[in-house]
């Protein structure tokens, strides 16, 4: 396939991935905001949003203050946020529709839709009303865009790049999520709120639809220690580290080519380390270190693939 | 002008023609609601489908839909059976001008065309003379605008034979009236158009560069931004081949290939929707950004296959087209089948005089110009653009050209006001490899507006289903 097609249906699903994500983690705040909260709590919440995306700095140059409506409104509709949920979404269509003749009729359809139904949006109307509907919106239409690529598309390379694409971003957003509100909680917990704690640790979950499948694989307590495991190395959890990088490895593998032998084999190692890795060895290191390192690698699996097969360095 | 035309539906005793009864019985009997509902899921289908056009001179990434009547323009078996032999004629006549002008030049020895009309032609290829390129065919894909007139008769307006444009919404009308309107098809043996993109491959592959067994097919796109890049998508996932910019091939070693996440693929023929003076940089235009460096070298060698070939656009300018009958009666030593429209030269003396005193009559085209902009329609200007349109001729009397204001066939259409007859024409698609062949009809082109006599989509034309009846 031509590297440029490749290129666009692995961008496409980046997008996808990371409107979602940005959408999950918006709802889970929405949500926290309606317990009973101290000020400091709530920016803590909407501020640690902006500091998942490493926008701190950015969205203080322009807006100052951290308030919820502040923050929702520069996380949805702000055109100039390269994070925002519109942005993705208008990413994820100009890069479909650069390559709309590579995709399923019923992919371009849903995708374009996506994009014309959060265009016709009145921003004040949404953020005036209930904007979880909003977010539900958008992970809805993300399990679209999933559903019809796996549903309707011939499992070829084109399909491959895009699989890339969505585990790729998810490895990353789940480590940057677990990271930032890791920290806040841990920061909150040693002023001993424990009801507290609990709400905040079962939001973490519900954000990457995880909650369920805690209580079905412990059947205990919520620990810091065991969501850190689930999101980390289980691999049967279908947005943990361990799953998602599962899945860039073996797509990585199947669309190989003469020059990509090193970076299958860096994907391979971080693969095996998680498939193999024990929470007890990550906490000795240190959870924020330990993501680091491993945003650090996801960053770096992302410059390999877009070198040995993108951006067309191999042709003349 | 519009109170004289020819009726598609209804003949001169306001009797419904035979082959429109089912449809217009069909039309009496619908609930006008479901009409209604039925053309509104018409817009929103387009919409979400994402077949829009953008328009030049509007803001960048402007994206409007084409719009799209759900009266169908039906044509008899009949007709379209003399209609399509004159296409043929016509095609393989312009195929055979075109390998003479780049090659001996036999027509122009003879004077039946005065030879500086073709050499000096800003669309003459001089890089073309003594190429030969496969089968001998240059317009690959043709698409010929048809318009009827007077009593019935056909006459061809233009031939398009550089990268004609419009089959997508040929084959989505149709597709968007099968679903909107099954019953109807139940009613009618419509002649299907579906396959057109399977024969447009095998017709690009009969004329791939010698000894390729499997050819590799490409279409060639400016980009997302050109205003049919829906359909150079469409027609390239239709054909199951890749669709590429210019910055994904390269030529090395006069071949061509194609960048891919597998390293480079041999290219053996482009199916072109760029103009001539965008495709090679080192040759042509030197600002294009759209095309391939070398692109001419690695043609000129025999290595690939451009379709359309370069210098088509020769064949199909306003001022060799008065001369299109004559040409085939000096190849095919055939009578033309299919009319021309009587045409001034206004270059020549007489011409222009008589043109200048009938200008309120006549349409003036400038030679070199398309998609209905620069045109004079002499019957619907004001006495004012009249007037400024004669002084641009007295200027430069070269650059146009004159015809009688044909009075348009209609066929009814769906207006604000109900249903009402508008101006038609139509776009038949004819493919030469190494046979010619076409998908029985084309796309039918309305002017919108009462009385308008414009189809150009760029000049807020719309279009319908086109059917061809099997009988």
């Amino acid at each position: 396939m031509l590297s440029r097609t490749a290129d666009h249906l692995y961008w496409m699903a980046r997008y996808t991935e990371r409107a979602e994500n940005v959408a999950r983690m918006l709802d889970v705040n929405f949500r926290m905001s309606l317990l009973p909260q101290t000020p400091e709590q709530i920016e803590q919440g909407w501020g640690a949003v902006l500091g998942v995306n490493g926008l701190q700095e950015a969205y203080k140059e322009r807006h100052g203050s951290v308030t919820p409506e502040k923050v929702v409104r520069y996380m949805v509709f702000d055109r100039d946020n390269p994070s925002s949920i519109y942005s993705c979404l208008y990413a994820s269509r100009e890069n479909i529709r650069a390559v709309r003749g590579s995709v399923t009729s019923e992919m371009w359809e849903m995708q374009n839709a996506t994009w014309l139904e959060f265009r016709a949006l009145d921003p004040e109307k949404v953020l005036g009303s209930d904007i979880g509907e909003m977010f539900e919106w958008v992970r809805h239409r993300s399990h679209l865009s999933r559903g019809v690529t796996v549903g309707t598309m011939l499992q070829d390379e084109d399909f491959r790049f895009i699989r890339l694409g969505s585990f790729l971003e998810r490895a990353d957003n789940t480590a940057r999520i677990l990271d930032v509100k890791y920290q806040a909680i841990e920061l909150g917990a040693k002023e001993g709120d424990a009801a507290s704690e609990y709400y905040q640790w079962s939001a973490l979950l519900r954000s990457v639809s995880g909650f369920a499948a805690y209580r079905k694989v412990y059947r205990d307590l919520i620990t810091p220690r065991r969501v850190a495991e689930l999101l980390v190395l289980r691999a049967d959890m279908p947005r943990s580290l361990a799953r998602s990088m599962k899945e860039v490895y073996t797509n990585l593998c199947l669309v190989a080519n003469s020059q990509s032998g090193e970076t299958q084999r860096r994907a391979g190692e971080l693969h095996s380390s998680l498939r193999f890795g024990r929470i007890e060895d990550i906490f000795d290191v240190g959870l924020h270190d330990y993501l680091t390192a491993f945003l650090g690698k996801t960053d770096d699996l992302g410059n390999r693939i877009a070198r040995d097969f993108l951006v067309p360095v191999l042709a003349d | 002008m519009a109170g004289n035309f020819f009726n598609e539906m209804v003949d001169s005793d306001g009797m419904v023609r035979p082959h429109y009864r089912g449809f217009a019985d069909w039309l009496r009997d619908t609930p006008s609601e479901r009409v209604a509902r039925k053309r509104a899921e018409a817009d929103t289908l387009f919409h979400r489908v994402g077949i829009t056009f953008a328009v030049y001179g509007e803001q960048e990434g402007t994206e409007r839909l084409i719009p799209f009547d759900i009266v169908p323009r039906i044509l008899p078996a009949t007709e379209w059976k003399a209609l399509s032999a004159g296409l043929r004629q016509r095609v393989k006549t312009l195929n055979l001008f075109l390998h003479d002008i780049y090659h001996d030049q036999e027509i122009l020895k003879a004077e039946r065309i005065p030879a500086e009309h073709v050499l000096k032609n800003a669309q003459y290829r001089p890089e073309m003379q003594g190429l030969d390129v496969p089968n001998g065919i240059y317009a690959h894909i043709a698409g010929v605008d048809i318009v009827r007139a007077g009593q019935g008769e056909f006459y061809v307006l233009e031939d398009n034979l550089r990268v004609p444009s419009g089959v997508s919404y040929m084959l989505e009308d149709r597709k968007m009236m099968m679903r909107l309107f099954p019953e109807l098809f139940a009613r009618y043996s419509v002649a299907p158009v579906e396959h057109y993109p399977d024969m447009l491959l095998d017709s690009l592959r009969t004329v791939s560069p010698k000894g390729v067994a499997e050819p590799v097919v490409v279409v060639l796109t400016p980009g997302a931004y050109n205003s049919a890049y829906f359909e150079h998508a469409f027609l390239a996932q239709q054909m199951g081949v890749e669709l590429v910019e210019g910055q994904d091939l390269f030529v090395k070693a006069d071949v061509v290939y194609m960048r891919t996440t597998q390293g480079p693929r041999r290219v053996d023929v482009i199916y072109r929707r760029i103009d001539d003076d965008f495709l090679d940089p080192l040759v042509f235009r030197k600002d294009s950004k759209l095309g391939v460096p070398g692109l001419l070298s690695a043609y000129r060698s025999g290595n690939v296959t451009l379709c359309n070939a370069i210098g088509t656009g020769v064949a199909d300018d306003k001022s060799i087209y008065p001369y299109v009958p004559e040409m085939v009666r000096f190849y095919l030593g055939e009578e033309p089948l299919l009319n021309n429209v009587p045409t001034y030269m206004l270059r020549k003396p007489d011409d222009l005089k008589y043109a200048l005193a009938h200008l309120a009559e006549l349409v003036v085209k400038e030679v070199h110009g398309s998609g209905g902009y620069g045109m004079l329609i002499g019957p619907a200007a004001s006495k004012a653009q009249i007037e400024e349109f004669r002084k641009r001729i007295i200027d430069a009397p070269e650059k146009y050209i004159a015809q009688p204001t044909l009075a348009l066939s209609a066929c009814p259409t769906f207006v604000e006001s109900g249903v009402a007859p508008r101006h038609i024409d139509l776009r038949p698609f004819v493919l030469s490899g190494r046979e010619i062949n076409m998908v029985p009809g084309g796309l039918t082109r309305v002017a919108l507006g009462d009385g308008s006599l414009v189809v150009n989509s760029s000049q807020g034309g719309g279009t319908k289903d086109t059917w061809v009846l099997e009988n």
